[in-house]
């Protein structure tokens, strides 16, 4: 597999920056009661994280150490601001109910670590394939995500229904829960379960090992 | 590889950098404001339009908001003025403003707007030169932020057409059911106030028991979401009492010629 093709397709499953990094849970937990929002959401964050790559390794000779991070967030709230403003002017519903989220990508730590990490070491091609392809591994759980929280909560997908709710006259009882933010955490934890469970090399090692049962050692020392 | 660590350096690259992305940044934001300005005001013009249950499909927002006047009131009195220009009007910057807005003190202030101004845009909806409806501008606080929407009544000033929210922060699929089609339809026909004037619209708890005398005056609560509809009850009973829309309501009730046409 050439190097490019690493970098793209790698965040999606092998090293995916929610699933097997843990970052970005934030908006992953925020704006994913509705696939139309999270759609748009994905974009911005892919559009973002790339573009942020590219530029800051465009740059990255001459970036002095002391202030590289400065001049990273600089990079990335320059491009949320902008992408919050066109979403404003071209598509104002969306921009009014993702309000704050879009602003917090500046805070994303998947954007901020693929700079750091990536694209201060990296030629401006491949920093920006990486940042698509953390884009898409984002994209990938934030879109399941959504899936199964619009569909269990609301009987809708992408707006269109479903399964017919109760209060709409039909069978489906909503579930409430999953309109909750932190149902996320049980639909990622779900899925991290089974894509470890796929790719069994993502188990990590156990930072602690239980001993043995205390008490036991106890009776025998008696 | 040259030394980027140097004092020049550094403060180099950092103003240059501040420069670019400021430049670019403003030019978005001023090449990008009309736009902006123009979806804002289209959103706005089409919750007014929906609250009246006038949004037609084969028509632009800009084409049906041709029978609407928008007429500034003030509140303590309930007169029409014509002292605020219409376009720059701004209610909530004019809610923040001590001279132009009332404290409202917490036993006043149900909807929990803090500031009341003292002056509003309302909408008048006329057909073939007669007065359909009335659209008040309503807000007030729900569970996670304040509601922003709009009361469309009936000349009579008594029989709601519609509610609408153009601007809520509540929870999707709980309190964010304000914006179900479903939920908004059932205000159609709802009275306002009591025999004795005073507001009894309001919405309850569970489902409205029809065979109640109130039932007129009552809609179903949202399922999961009670501070979301006890909010509702208490910014529409805020806007229709005394501090409200209630000077303008008496007013106008008494002044029968204003259902005439008002020639701008």
């Amino acid at each position: 597999m050439s190097k490019a093709r690493e970098v793209l397709i790698n965040p999606i499953f092998n090293d995916n920056p929610i699933a097997l990094q843990i970052l970005g849970i934030c908006s992953a937990l925020a704006i994913t009661s509705s696939l139309n929002v999270t759609l748009i959401m994905c974009f911005a964050l892919t559009a973002v994280v790339s573009l942020s790559n590219l530029f800051v390794s465009l740059i990255r000779n001459h970036i002095p150490t002391n202030i590289r991070i400065i001049v990273q967030m600089t990079i990335i709230s320059s491009l949320v601001i902008l992408v919050d403003e066109l979403l404003k002017a071209y598509d104002y519903e969306t921009s009014r109910t993702l309000s704050v989220f879009v602003g917090l990508i500046i805070t994303n730590c998947i954007v901020m670590g693929r700079a750091e990490a990536f694209a201060m070491q990296n030629t401006p091609l491949l920093s920006f394939l990486d940042g698509l392809g953390n884009g898409l591994g984002y994209s990938v759980i934030l879109l399941i995500v959504a899936f199964f929280r619009e569909l269990l909560g609301a009987g809708t997908l992408f707006g269109y229904e479903i399964m017919v709710l109760v209060q709409n006259g039909g069978w489906y009882q909503g579930n409430n829960f999953m309109l909750l933010p932190a149902s996320s955490f049980f639909v990622i934890g779900l899925l991290i379960w089974a894509l470890r469970s796929w790719k069994t090399d993502q188990i990590e090692e156990p930072q602690f090992n239980l001993i043995q049962n205390s008490l036991e050692a106890e009776n025998r020392k008696i | 590889m040259r030394n980027n660590d140097t004092v020049f350096k550094t403060i180099f690259v950092a103003i240059t950098l501040c420069l670019i992305c400021s430049a670019i940044i403003s030019s978005a934001a001023v090449g990008l404001r009309d736009l902006q300005e123009a979806n804002q005001k289209i959103d706005k013009q089409s919750k007014v339009l929906a609250s009246a249950r006038l949004l037609d499909k084969s028509k632009s927002i800009e084409e049906l908001f041709l029978s609407i006047q928008e007429k500034i009131i003030d509140l303590d009195t309930g007169e029409f003025i014509d002292l605020i220009d219409m376009d720059s009007f701004n209610e909530s910057s004019l809610a923040r403003d001590d001279t132009t807005s009332i404290f409202l003190t917490p036993s006043e202030d149900i909807a929990l707007i803090k500031r009341r101004e003292n002056y509003q845009k309302i909408y008048l909806h006329y057909s073939n030169e007669t007065l359909k409806s009335i659209i008040l501008p309503v807000r007030g606080y729900g569970l996670w932020g304040t509601l922003y929407g709009y009361l469309a009544v009936k000349p009579d000033l008594q029989t709601i057409i519609g509610l609408e929210f153009f601007q809520h922060k509540e929870t999707p699929g709980l309190g964010g059911e304000v914006d179900n089609p479903r939920w908004k339809a059932l205000w159609r026909n709802k009275k306002i106030y009591g025999d004795t004037g005073e507001v009894l619209i309001s919405v309850v708890k569970g489902a409205v028991n029809s065979s109640s005398a109130l039932s007129d005056y009552q809609v179903d609560g949202l399922s999961g979401a009670t501070i979301t509809s006890k909010g509702v009850s208490n910014l529409l009973t805020f806007w229709l009492g005394e501090l409200g829309y209630l000077p303008f309501i008496k007013r106008f009730k008494k002044d029968t010629l204003i259902t005439e046409k008002i020639d701008v």
